[in-house]
């Protein structure tokens, strides 16, 4: 075979890994997020290219795939990891495609001799997938130098360097917070390629996945309640401890508890259409709208 | 003298890629996997050091690989072996349990004859590396 004729077809090679479900599912259900989705479907024609390099003998030192992702909470990072984990699958990257979701307490210890046996643990079970790490800055306590957390850092930094094949990092959480956590662990920093920044949602992406988790739930809202929902995000957006679509989530669970309550309530029978509907009273009676 | 103990104990020594494979399979029948070693391969001596806690819930076989290779780091001279444990049934057993490392030389057993009343012999079987001092055990 003259170097000339070798050639690789990359879209074969995406189609081949079954790849394209995967990005055309992450743009279905997930509202929003297009610079996310955007560097996903780079990072995924990356790792076809790298993919395609190898196959024809290029040098090159495998992909370094460990990612950082930042954003306020309930941004969809767990979510859109658990997608990674299965795009990263099924281009060969890593073999399990498993996910497995830690915070500071599973991996630090409580006391001297006991963190490195709870890291590596984590560790082993997270081979063959993606260890996601949430909160990853709880890690480094800087006001307290006998902190075990370095002691998780340095083992995590030794694996992520030696076991590349084995297994995919991934650490999330607040952008500058991460940022400093970074700006503090340059071992981190440097074994880092990916950074993604996920934004806040807007108003009317939090309507659209509002009526997306009730669509999946068999609910529906009447047309008082539509108004009323978007009186709520409005109002919740600007409150603090705001979490995104976690707090939509949470406003909903609530809207239902008073809807069946109020159904409860009445002694007339329900009709499935009763039991379907969230009136705009479910919504009203919230906090949000008494409190101000 | 070549011990042979556990599966696959008559075949020539597993590669680190057959070892890994083996512990593949384990792991989809969900199985624990434990790693252990000892320098005493005596037939009754069942209960070999622990390396380390047994490995539950993983989904690779990196993992158990990576215990083995600083198992083997720590005790180059040691008999190291690999079980996989099922406790899926609600019963607890050793479904599978082969050597991974032995050392350069296996120095193998002897028989002890022990003369008592009359011209009786009782016989016993002992390791040789029992004969070496505890210091020279590592």
């Amino acid at each position: 075979m003259n170097e000339a004729a070798a050639s690789v077809d990359l879209q074969a090679l995406l189609r081949e890994a079954n790849v394209l479900d995967v990005l055309d599912a992450l743009d279905r259900d997930l509202v929003g997020l297009q610079p996310v989705k955007q560097r996903i479907r780079e990072t995924a024609a990356y790792l076809v290219v790298s993919k395609a390099r190898a196959a024809l003998g290029l040098t090159g030192a495998p992909p370094s795939l460990h990612m950082s992702f930042t954003g306020n909470p309930g941004t969809g990072k767990t979510t859109v990891a658990l997608r990674m984990a299965e795009i990263l699958h099924r281009l060969g990257y890593v073999r399990k495609g498993h996910l497995v979701s830690v915070t500071r307490d599973d991996l630090v210890g409580q006391y001297i001799g006991h963190t490195a046996p709870k890291t590596k643990e984590v560790l082993k079970r997270a081979m063959g997938g993606v260890l996601f790490i949430d909160e990853a800055y709880y890690l480094y306590r800087p006001e307290n130098e006998r902190d075990y957390g370095q002691e998780a850092i340095e083992i995590l930094l030794q694996v992520m360097e030696n076991s590349r094949d084995d297994l995919v990092v991934i650490l999330a959480g607040y952008k500058d917070r991460m940022d400093t956590f970074f700006r503090s662990n340059p071992g981190m920093a440097s074994r880092i390629a990916h950074h993604i920044d996920f934004p806040d949602y807007t108003a009317d992406e939090l309507y659209e996945i509002a009526a997306l988790m009730l669509g999946k739930l068999d609910y529906r809202l009447d047309a008082g309640a539509e108004e009323a929902l978007r009186e709520y995000i409005a109002k919740r957006r600007v409150q603090p401890n705001f979490a995104n679509a976690r707090s939509i989530r949470n406003a909903l669970d609530r809207a239902r508890l008073r809807q069946a309550n109020r159904l409860f309530a009445s002694a007339a029978p329900v009709t499935r259409d009763a039991l379907q509907t969230i009136a705009a009273a479910d919504i009203r009676a919230s906090r949000v709208f008494t409190a101000s | 003298m070549r011990i042979t103990q556990g599966t696959f104990s008559y075949l020539p020594d597993l590669t680190d890629s057959e070892i890994r494979a083996q512990i593949d399979y384990a792991l989809k029948q969900g199985f624990a996997i434990s790693v252990e070693y000892t320098d005493e391969p005596h037939p009754r001596n069942c209960y070999w050091e622990m390396w380390g806690m047994p490995m539950f819930d993983l989904a690779d076989a990196a993992g158990a690989m990576m215990e083995v290779t600083a198992c083997r780091k720590a005790f180059p001279d040691h008999y190291i072996k690999v079980n996989a444990f099922d406790s899926t049934q609600g019963w607890e057993s050793m479904r599978l349990s082969f050597i991974v490392n032995r050392p350069p030389v296996e120095p193998g057993f002897r028989l002890v004859r022990q003369e008592i009343e009359g011209r009786s012999v009782r016989y016993t079987v002992e390791c040789r590396t029992a004969e070496r001092p505890e210091s020279g055990r590592g």
